[in-house]
């Protein structure tokens, strides 16, 4: 059987106001034109913007649409839509089934109350009866794993309890469509798991469209990607890598930043095997970094270490020449490394340190000599986006 | 099975019928909810104090007793009620508190479930049901003391109490569509709420609350139209077995009130999307 389409967006936007004052007196407006039907056009007025700008797309049962942008891009505004929250401006949105949102957890919670009352009170809004709610409620319990403290006030919570039990709510929701907003896992790390599994069990049975900042996750678990860039839509469609490599292009490059002075990048360069220059490398290429330094000071001893950051600044990978045990004078010097790119698909950035080399038991580190961060960097494509981990190593398998 | 479709769109339904329809399906949906959320507001206020139930009725109780002195002392001298004072003083602070919290009631709930509107679709009538819920837990209450004073200053029983919480009905009714009918306005503007506040403080002295309608003069034009006079003079005669004087322009006001609910309840259905996106949090 052919998956029906539960979600149809046609030409949606959106506008909203900039200074609060005239946006109260459009509400007023707004409120006398809501009673005569609002067949007008609508045209941006003084200080208006369009936070969403004609946006079409549809989505099916077992469809999974992550929705990526920068901070202020419309993600937020364009669910709060899909949600019936707010009216759009123009266009259309047709939703099939039940609307689940997990937006807000523990939305109704009282902080006076005890858990067990806040699990009605909260399930009350997401829209349960008090027959479902007496039904799951051990098993919500049961889910939040808080059976001890669940006659104590909420205000008594913890903050991961509470998200648990808000958690533990809403995972009761049997929708259609699933609407999620930054909020997938919650909690300890046990917890997330059964988070993850509860989730994924959702996503093959809704609809769904989730707003996430970590690349990983939407590359984990979205068939299809849309980027938003200002109120519109920059791409739309299921090759997930392009959709999250445009996402990384709306960063600013940070510029590269130098501590210490003791040796100088002259030049540097990103080559692949043949020595021609470039920045993007398909999964398993050779990466060549050459780099021209001079050494400004009296050290002699040391040592190069590359390090390979991701697009959020974590570590993920790093090589070193501790090994070369490479003597230098007040000198020019060239240097060149290889390594393979064994990294998942996006933007990664490489810091180049050099530090002073002791041969010593007692002491391991040396001084650095300088610390270039972001130095330049590079663009992992082609590989396969297979979970969250940027490093995928080369494998053998005996199956 | 066939799957519920929603449309959201610019254009509004504007068939009254089928509005009205969907906003009571949705009404009769959520009774869960506001009876949950009535409870649970409920539950809260009366966990949280020792003297509970006392804080619904000392406003009243306290102007009562002002009243009560000042006419005792003779500072102010008030008209003969025909009952005994205390009672009559404190069933008009008592009925005009339940008015006054009427009014509020629905701005009240609106606004305290603000941070939850701006993030899940619930029917928002809810808030409106668990509003004259909690007014109903709350009048009753003070009910109860007005019964007490009844009895302990001598006015004894009549028949006619029966149907005093018919009139209470009234009142609530009465208040909750002026208060439903400002609603969307006073979301947007604080103003409305503080309009409200400061304007109830006057209309109280317009109003038979603590003194009756003098015999002649302007005074007694202006609180004969005032629409909140019939509304507390019949519970008042109701409680008291008194023929209710003012039963006509009562029902005529209370008439009017039916319809003017329901206009205010699509009213404020088709508000509501206007309402979140210019205060959402």
């Amino acid at each position: 059987m052919q998956p029906e389409t539960l979600i149809k967006v046609e030409n949606l936007s959106k506008k909203f106001c900039k200074d609060l004052k005239t946006s109260l007196w459009y509400g007023v407006k707004d409120l006398a034109s809501g009673l005569s039907g609002n067949r007008n056009e609508r045209e941006l007025r003084p200080k208006e913007f369009w936070a969403v700008k004609d946006i079409s797309f549809e989505l099916k049962r077992g469809e999974c649409l992550g929705l990526i942008g920068h901070n202020g891009a419309g993600k937020s505004t364009l669910l709060k839509i899909l949600n019936g929250l707010i009216n759009p401006d123009a266009g259309k949105v047709t939703i099939k089934g039940r609307v689940g949102a997990l937006i807000e957890l523990g939305a109704g919670f009282n902080p006076i109350l005890s858990g067990r009352e806040n699990i009605y009170n909260n399930g009350a809004i997401l829209g349960f009866t008090r027959k479902e709610i007496d039904s799951k409620v051990e098993e919500i319990i049961d889910f939040a794993e808080i059976r001890e403290f669940i006659d104590m006030p909420v205000q008594n919570y913890s903050s991961g309890m509470k998200v648990r039990l808000g958690f533990a709510v809403a995972a009761q929701m049997e929708p259609d469509v699933l609407i999620v907003d930054e909020v997938l896992a919650v909690g300890d790390i046990g917890f997330r798991v059964k988070c993850f599994n509860r989730i994924s069990e959702l996503l093959n049975s809704c609809a769904v469209i989730f707003v996430s900042h970590s690349m990983p996750q939407i590359a984990r678990i979205g068939t299809h990607v849309m980027h938003m860039k200002k109120g519109v839509v920059n791409y739309e469609g299921n090759d997930i890598a392009y959709g999250l490599s445009l996402y990384h292009k709306d960063y600013t490059i940070e510029e590269t930043t130098v501590i210490g002075r003791d040796i100088i990048i002259k030049s540097f360069a990103l080559l692949d095997k043949e020595g021609s220059e470039k920045a993007t490398f398909s999964v398993s290429e050779t990466i060549c970094l050459k780099l021209d330094f001079v050494n400004n000071s009296d050290y002699k001893d040391y040592f190069i270490s590359v390090v390979i950051m991701d697009a959020n600044l974590n570590g993920v990978a790093s090589l070193n020449s501790l090994n070369e045990n490479t003597k230098m004078n007040k000198n020019s010097y060239s240097t060149e490394v290889r390594f393979d790119n064994v990294f998942t698909p996006g933007r990664y950035a490489v810091n180049i340190v050099f530090t002073e080399n002791i041969n010593s038991k007692k002491y391991k580190f040396g001084k650095t000599l300088s610390n270039y961060r972001s130095l330049t960097y590079f663009e992992s494509i082609g590989g396969a986006l297979v979970g969250t981990v940027p490093v995928q190593l080369n494998s053998k398998w005996v199956l | 099975m066939e799957l519920e479709t929603k449309v959201y769109q610019k254009e509004n339904n504007l068939r009254i019928g089928k509005l009205l329809k969907e906003s009571l399906a949705d009404i009769g949906r959520s009774r869960f909810l506001s009876f949950q959320l009535a409870k649970r507001d409920i539950q809260a206020q009366y966990r949280q104090s020792y003297l509970g139930i006392i804080w619904a009725f000392v406003t009243p109780l306290a102007t009562a007793f002002v009243w009560i002195f000042l006419n005792n002392s003779g500072t102010v001298r008030v008209t003969d009620t025909g009952i005994p004072y205390p009672v009559y003083a404190f069933s008009g602070t008592l009925l005009w508190s339940i008015i006054t919290e009427s009014i509020n009631s629905p701005m009240g709930s609106t606004n305290s479930a603000k941070g939850i509107m701006s993030k899940i679709n619930f029917p928002k009538e809810a808030l409106i049901v668990s509003g004259i819920y909690k007014l109903l837990f709350n009048s009753s209450i003070k009910v109860l003391l007005l019964l007490v004073f009844i009895f302990v200053f001598g006015v004894g029983f009549h028949w006619s109490l029966l149907l005093f919480p018919f009139a209470i009905l009234g009142g609530v009714l009465f208040g909750t569509t002026l208060g439903l009918l400002i609603t969307p306005l006073g979301m947007l503007y604080k103003d409305i709420g503080r309009l409200i506040g400061f304007g109830l403080g006057f209309l109280m002295y317009v109003t038979p609350v603590v003194y009756g309608i003098p015999k002649s003069g302007i005074m007694k034009t202006v609180m004969e139209l005032n629409p909140f006079t019939p509304i507390i003079l019949t519970a008042r005669d109701l409680a008291v077995g008194m023929p209710p004087a003012h039963l006509t322009y009562f029902l005529i006001v209370i008439a009017c009130c039916i319809p003017l609910f329901f206009i205010a309840l699509l009213f404020y259905r088709i508000s509501i999307p206007i309402l979140v996106e210019r205060m959402s949090a």
